[in-house]
């Protein structure tokens, strides 16, 4: 229902915005609603708002959970 | 890069792996129901549902937020446009929506001051820019977006902008979803749950829908992989007669989902009946602002005292297609008096409502 | 002392237009000008049929990465020509201008204008002048050039297996313009590919292959050009969306936008639909040309509605629709 966005946190400002790079494509996001991020960190963004920081220990989950998807459901 | 595309496992093998999984399946039939539009296009740009076993249908629910918004609120944001001599800003999803009486964009042509926003802080921007002008924002869409506005209200409010307020249509999946299951008419085995309004809601939010109503949820991002892994997981639970809250996109949505939001969301909104296209008046649906913000409130300021009747095109079907009750095609309306390019109903208008992707997507090239 | 800019007087046809002509474009043109101070320039033509158009160029804002109002006044009318396979000779120049716009702007956009005429081997023959009170500047361009008895190439041109060749990536022009648009601004690293493709076109064409239809996506993009072709050829035109070159840029301000790139509008790059048995000539002929580099075959045409579909991951259809009007940014 919602365009969202990763990207990469290229430098955070003090005045509650981050500038983010989406693959080539740079914006001003806000950052009021994901505390603390750091450049670097990947936010998903929509709207111009980040709305989430990824952890990169939930994208092994995704590998794990898929793993065991094709693993083990019984057909 | 787009992490969430390529962070995710894919390849050629693991598809083929999800597929042959699931046309393999053998369990009861079952109908799930996504309701989400960016489901809506990624099921039909996959072709999800020829790839589906005997027994299991996927239905599009109610998960547009243009698609769900009444005609009425169309026909305010015009009167404000119009006759009220607002700038009003928008995002670009509601511009060529019909009202009653013509569409935003018809009515920018005419010499309204319609301006198009990518975000809230946009349409902020735009009212302290022009500080003798009053600059409303048509306030549309679900858990995703509606923190963005919140968020900035609270600014506007910090900031003491006056010339700023919201014309809010946002809208809570949650009861939607309540209402649906509650509906005797329509039968939903499952829910494929929406990835990015549950990055605010958390994965958690739907346990108690799948406790109460029995019915497996499961949240799913929006590559044909997240899709068929959804998918999957659902079909697992009801195979095994379970009903649980399942998160099959870790990589974007927590169990908790995002606490700055969802506080934003509680400090500038509180949580009203509301009707919904095709679905009617659903109790605590609708996100209205507080009294505290009643200077921020584009109804209170502009709208009082006047009526807005909205018209509904007659031989419509959206209300069925909404609630899963028909395909798109079964409407006689459908490609033939309404399409994308000259829309009649709701679902067509957004290119993620469920008849304008059945659309799109429904020449294929095999036949 | 206040900077010059474009007064009514320039307009006035009295001694500051005199000067405006001399000191604006005939010097800037320099050698890209040339037909003389009569009221019509005399020129030499071909034996043979000639092509002629018109095409009136206005962007917001007028300067954008990659070039500026110029650059789109004289390649678009020098593509619209090499589009029906006709050589470009001589352009004419209309301007209307805003009071106020400072005359270093103008400059900047003339200057634009000689290189690009330069560049595609054009010259511009003759000028006009008109001041208004207010708005955007307007260039109007129009164009003759020399058109070979064959092949025909048009638009209702194209037969079942034809292939579909796209001379470059698309969807560059519309993001670059688009970057620096009030309330939507980003920055990209996407230049506009504003260019005149006569060059490519005559590569092409010398290669052999036979070519029936040539059209450059500009607004409304890929998308709109083959359903222009669709319709007016009555095929079916099947593209994959995988094979459609786009910049990484490029896509990734289109996920951000909402963007459909098939939608987004080239100045600098067309589509080619020759017979299927040339298909690997066309593209080696393309290729070979510094503006072809990125060439590639998207798809084929086929009996069938006029109409035109991508095939999608996992053997997925879906219609390419005719866009409907401007495109908007969406969040849904």
């Amino acid at each position: 229902m919602c365009v969202a966005v990763p990207g990469e946190i290229v430098r955070v400002e003090n005045d509650g915005t981050a500038e983010v790079d989406f693959g080539g494509v740079r914006r001003v996001v806000s950052t009021a609603l994901v505390p603390e991020v750091r450049p670097g960190d990947f936010v998903i963004v929509h709207a111009g708002f980040a709305l989430h920081r990824v952890d990169p220990d939930e994208a092994r989950q995704t590998q794990e959970l898929f793993r065991q998807v094709l693993d083990e459901l019984p057909s | 890069m787009n992490f969430l595309r390529d962070s995710g496992p894919s390849g050629p093998e693991l598809i083929s792996g999800l597929v042959a999984r699931l046309r393999a399946y053998r369990g009861p039939p079952v109908a799930i129901m996504e309701v989400c539009g960016t489901h809506t296009v990624a099921a039909a740009r996959m072709g999800l549902r020829s790839l589906l076993p005997d027994g299991v249908r996927l239905l599009s629910g109610p998960g547009c937020p243009v698609c769900v918004t009444p005609v009425d609120l169309f026909d305010q944001a015009l009167y404000l446009a119009q006759e009220a001599g607002v700038i009003l800003a928008t995002y670009g999803d509601a511009v060529r929506v019909p009202g009653t009486h013509g569409s935003l964009g018809g009515a920018r042509s005419q010499g309204a001051d319609v301006r198009v926003v990518y975000s809230a802080l946009d349409a902020l921007a735009l009212a302290e820019r022009n500080s003798d002008r009053e600059v409303v924002l048509l306030g549309l869409g679900f858990e995703t977006t509606a923190p963005t506005v919140a968020s900035a209200l609270l600014r506007a409010r910090q900031d003491g902008v006056k010339n700023f307020s919201v014309l809010s249509a946002h809208k809570a999946i949650l009861p939607a979803m309540e209402a649906l299951l509650q509906d005797p008419e329509v039968r939903i085995g499952a829910f494929l749950c929406p990835g990015h309004a549950s990055m605010v809601l958390g994965a958690k939010a739907y346990a108690p829908i799948a406790e109460r109503y029995g019915v497996p949820c499961c949240v799913a991002g929006f590559e044909p992989e997240d899709v068929l892994v959804g998918v999957l997981r659902l079909l697992d639970q009801v195979q095994r007669g379970e009903a649980r809250a399942e998160n099959a996109y870790p990589r974007a949505v927590s169990a908790a989902g995002n606490r700055a939001a969802q506080e934003a969301l509680g400090r500038v909104f509180r949580r009203v009946p509301a009707r919904w296209r095709g679905l009617g008046e659903i109790d605590g649906s609708g996100y209205d602002l507080r009294p505290g913000f009643a200077p921020w409130d584009a109804r209170k300021r502009f709208l009082q005292g006047i009526r807005f009747e909205g018209w509904e095109p007659p031989g419509c079907r959206c209300a069925e297609v909404l609630r899963g009750r028909i395909e798109p095609p079964e409407c006689p309306l459908f490609a033939r008096t309404c399409t994308p390019q000259q829309p009649v109903g709701a679902c067509m208008v957004s290119s993620e409502g469920a008849c304008g992707a059945h659309y799109r997507y429904r020449g294929r090239a095999d036949g | 002392m206040a900077e010059p800019v474009v007064t009514r007087a320039h307009g006035g046809g009295g001694r500051e237009m005199h000067e405006l002509i001399q000191d604006v474009f005939l010097a800037g043109l320099d050698d890209a000008g040339g037909g003389g101070s009569d009221d019509a320039a005399r020129v030499e033509v071909p034996a043979g049929r000639l092509a002629v158009t018109t095409d009136s160029f206005v962007v917001q804002p007028w300067r954008f990465p990659g070039g500026n109002l110029g650059d789109l006044a004289v390649c678009g009318t020098v593509n619209d020509l090499a589009m029906v396979g006709a050589r470009p000779l001589y352009l004419t120049a209309g301007f209307v201008l805003p009071e106020g716009l400072p005359l270093r702007d103008l400059e900047e956009i003339v200057e634009r204008m000689a290189d690009r005429a330069r560049e595609a081997g054009v010259r511009i023959v003759a000028g006009d002048t008109k001041v208004v009170p207010f708005g955007d500047p307007v260039v109007n361009t129009a164009g003759i050039g020399a058109l070979p008895e064959a092949p025909v190439i048009s638009g209702s041109a194209a037969r079942p297996g034809d292939a579909v060749v796209l001379t470059g990536d698309v969807g560059r022009h519309g993001i670059a313009v688009l970057s620096c648009r009030e309330g939507i601004g980003f920055e990209a690293e996407i230049e506009s590919d504003v260019a005149p493709l006569n060059g490519l076109v005559a590569a092409l064409l010398a290669s052999g292959a036979e070519v029936h239809v040539l059209r450059d996506p500009t607004r409304g993009g890929v998308a709109g050009a083959l359903n222009e072709i669709a319709s007016a050829s009555s095929v079916e035109i099947v593209i994959d969306e995988a094979r459609v070159p786009v910049a990484p840029a490029v896509r990734s301000a289109c996920d951000l936008l909402g963007y459909d790139p098939l939608e987004v509008a080239n100045e600098g790059c067309a589509l080619a639909l020759v017979a299927g048995r040339d298909a690997a000539r066309a593209l080696e002929a393309l290729r070979a040309h510094p503006r072809g580099r990125r060439a590639a075959v998207v798809g084929e045409v086929r009996e069938g509605p006029a109409r035109v579909l991508a095939r999608t991951g996992l053997g997925g259809t879906r219609l390419v629709d005719e866009p409907a009007g401007e495109l908007l940014p969406r969040i849904c």
